[in-house]
């Protein structure tokens, strides 16, 4: 007689709940007021890996949403104007969602490329809009050292891709 | 009917379609967000009550994580003072003797700047209180600069307050609640402080760009400022006192004067929080249009005693007024022989003159100076 195989569900909490209160805590301990030889510590945009990552696993109402609320949450949490990191996030989401079909099943580089693409495009899109509502152009530099932390996560949004994706076996 | 019984039952929505529905309704309602989020006119936010809602939680959140950094920071400063006990005992020593110098000109500079004041009647700027709070939490990004401190409404602090370090100027305080405080500092790319280059007295707009150094923008006059300029707060606009220290002119790479911070100089841990008011929201519109020798008609009723010293002052001047008169008269009736006129004079000044000091000093001492400190309170408050 064959024995009963134990059915691991990948659901919801797994794959969005956990993460984003993950990537929210990572942000919080981050914004501590730490300086180490005149250093402070890195401020990457964290859930940019979920929003390249969640489209990707798999499309879902409730994903988006709750990139939204983290969004809010950044803006709130850095005092950057409100709804500015929410529109980048969804842009990326609504980008990748659109380009699923050509990014599933490419690895490596070319994934690497499509998540550099998308954080670039996040912050242009941020860097117009700051501008714009401050009449003044931020400096090249901080925005530099923003950037390069957030693509030096591109390993945990693969990560989380190559766990998650197509994890559930009821969609299989 | 139940739905699936009716003629949408075999219609299955793809779920990318879904998704897609609700980024879109979250872009809708990102971008409405980012259009009513307008800075008010005190430096706040329209957004402030959620804001300050978030803040409030966030604050304590971010006091957990900041305390074991400040722990770690005191160990090490505890330790490191064993190990470098003898060198910072030179450095302190050398510092000591320098500031003597300082010390003393300080002393001197004070004692004449204080005599200036009196001799020019100068109301000079009132003593700023101020609260002292800890960083809890920080954004360093490019769009964003700013920090959560652990002070807040209950403590006096308000939105505008310009905040220090023992080092220099900070920034200032943008939304408040109980017991938390956002400050934007100077580098924030939406931060403007109006300051003046310390040597020429020439004006100037700080900037903020996110970077460490701010720009500044606006400098009035050609040449008026030079590479180690010492910049301070200008305090026009009554935003902020005037003089505050806020760092030294540089010469940037793009050819833009820049400042670098003197709050730069060490970790922004603990701040002060300058309970300051515009002197225009100090002083009521009415004393300032009132006319300036107002105080003169407002003067107090003079006291019991202040009344007899001016009626005595009075008597003995009109006394003295009367026996100068007999003895002018006296004088005119009866020509004098040649050698009288040289005691008479003698006889009669001290007569004359003596009481004439009592007689005329004190009498405009009780009621001159009486209505001088009137306008003072009035015109300070």
């Amino acid at each position: 007689m064959r024995r009963p195989v134990a059915v691991r569900v990948v659901g919801p909490l797994q794959w969005i709940v956990y993460p984003a209160l993950l990537v929210l805590a990572a942000t919080v301990v981050l914004g501590t007021p730490l300086q180490l030889f005149g250093l402070h510590l890195p401020e990457p945009v964290i859930p940019m890996i979920l929003a390249f990552a969640w489209p990707l696993i798999r499309p879902s109402m409730l994903a988006p949403a709750v990139l939204f609320l983290i969004g809010l949450f950044l803006d709130l949490f850095w005092n950057t104007p409100l709804g500015l990191w929410a529109l980048c996030l969804m842009g990326v989401y609504g980008t990748v969602l659109l380009s699923r079909n050509l990014l599933a099943g490419h690895e490596g580089l070319i994934r690497f490329g499509a998540y550099a693409a998308c954080t670039l495009g996040a912050f242009f899109l941020a860097y117009l809009v700051v501008t714009m509502r401050a009449a003044n152009a931020p400096a090249i530099l901080p925005l530099v050292g923003q950037v390069v932390p957030t693509l030096l996560l591109f390993p945990i949004a693969n990560w989380m891709l190559e766990r998650f994706d197509d994890g559930d076996i009821r969609f299989r | 009917m139940a739905f699936r019984d009716g003629p949408f039952e075999n219609i299955k929505v793809p779920l990318a379609w879904t998704a897609a529905v609700v980024v879109v309704v979250a872009v809708i309602g990102a971008v409405v967000l980012l259009l009513g989020d307008r800075t008010t006119s005190e430096g706040g936010s329209t957004m402030g009550a959620a804001r300050g809602g978030f803040e409030a939680a966030a604050g304590p959140v971010g006091g957990v994580f900041a305390a074991p950094v400040r722990w770690a920071g005191a160990a090490r400063d505890y330790v490191g003072g064993y190990f470098f006990a003898i060198g910072e005992n030179r450095r302190l020593k050398a510092e000591i003797a320098e500031l003597r110098g300082w010390r003393d000109e300080a002393i001197a500079q004070k004692n004449i700047n204080g005599r200036y004041e009196a001799m020019l009647g100068l109301r000079t700027e009132p003593p700023v209180p101020m609260a002292t709070g800890r960083a809890i939490s920080e954004s360093r990004g490019p769009f964003s600069n700013a920090k959560l401190i652990d002070v807040g409404s209950a403590k006096g602090v308000r939105i505008g307050n310009p905040v220090v370090t023992e080092h220099g100027l900070v920034g200032r305080v943008t939304g408040v609640t109980g017991g938390v405080s956002r400050v934007v500092l100077l580098t924030d790319v939406a931060s403007r402080t109006p300051v003046m280059i310390e040597r020429t007295d020439a004006r100037a707009m700080l900037t903020g760009d996110g970077g460490d150094s701010p720009r500044l923008e606006f400098i009035r006059g050609s040449g008026s400022i030079k590479a180690g300029d010492r910049i301070l707060s200008s305090g026009d606009g009554g935003g902020l006192p005037r003089g505050l220290p806020v760092g030294v002119a540089a010469k940037g790479v793009d050819g833009a004067w820049r400042v670098k911070l003197f709050s730069d100089h060490g970790a922004i841990d603990y701040v002060r929080v300058l309970l300051f008011q515009s002197f225009g929201q100090l002083v009521s519109p009415n004393a300032l249009n009132a006319p300036p020798l107002a105080g003169l008609s407002t003067a107090p009723e003079p006291s019991a005693a202040e009344v007899g010293a001016i009626r005595d002052a009075a008597a003995r001047r009109a006394a003295a007024q009367q026996a100068q008169a007999e003895r002018a008269r006296a004088a005119a009736a009866t020509p004098a022989p040649t050698p009288a006129p040289a005691a008479a004079p003698t006889a009669a000044r001290p007569a004359v003159t003596s009481p004439r000091p009592a007689a005329s000093t004190p009498s405009p001492a009780p009621v001159a100076p009486s209505p001088a400190p009137a306008p003072a309170p009035g015109g300070a408050a």
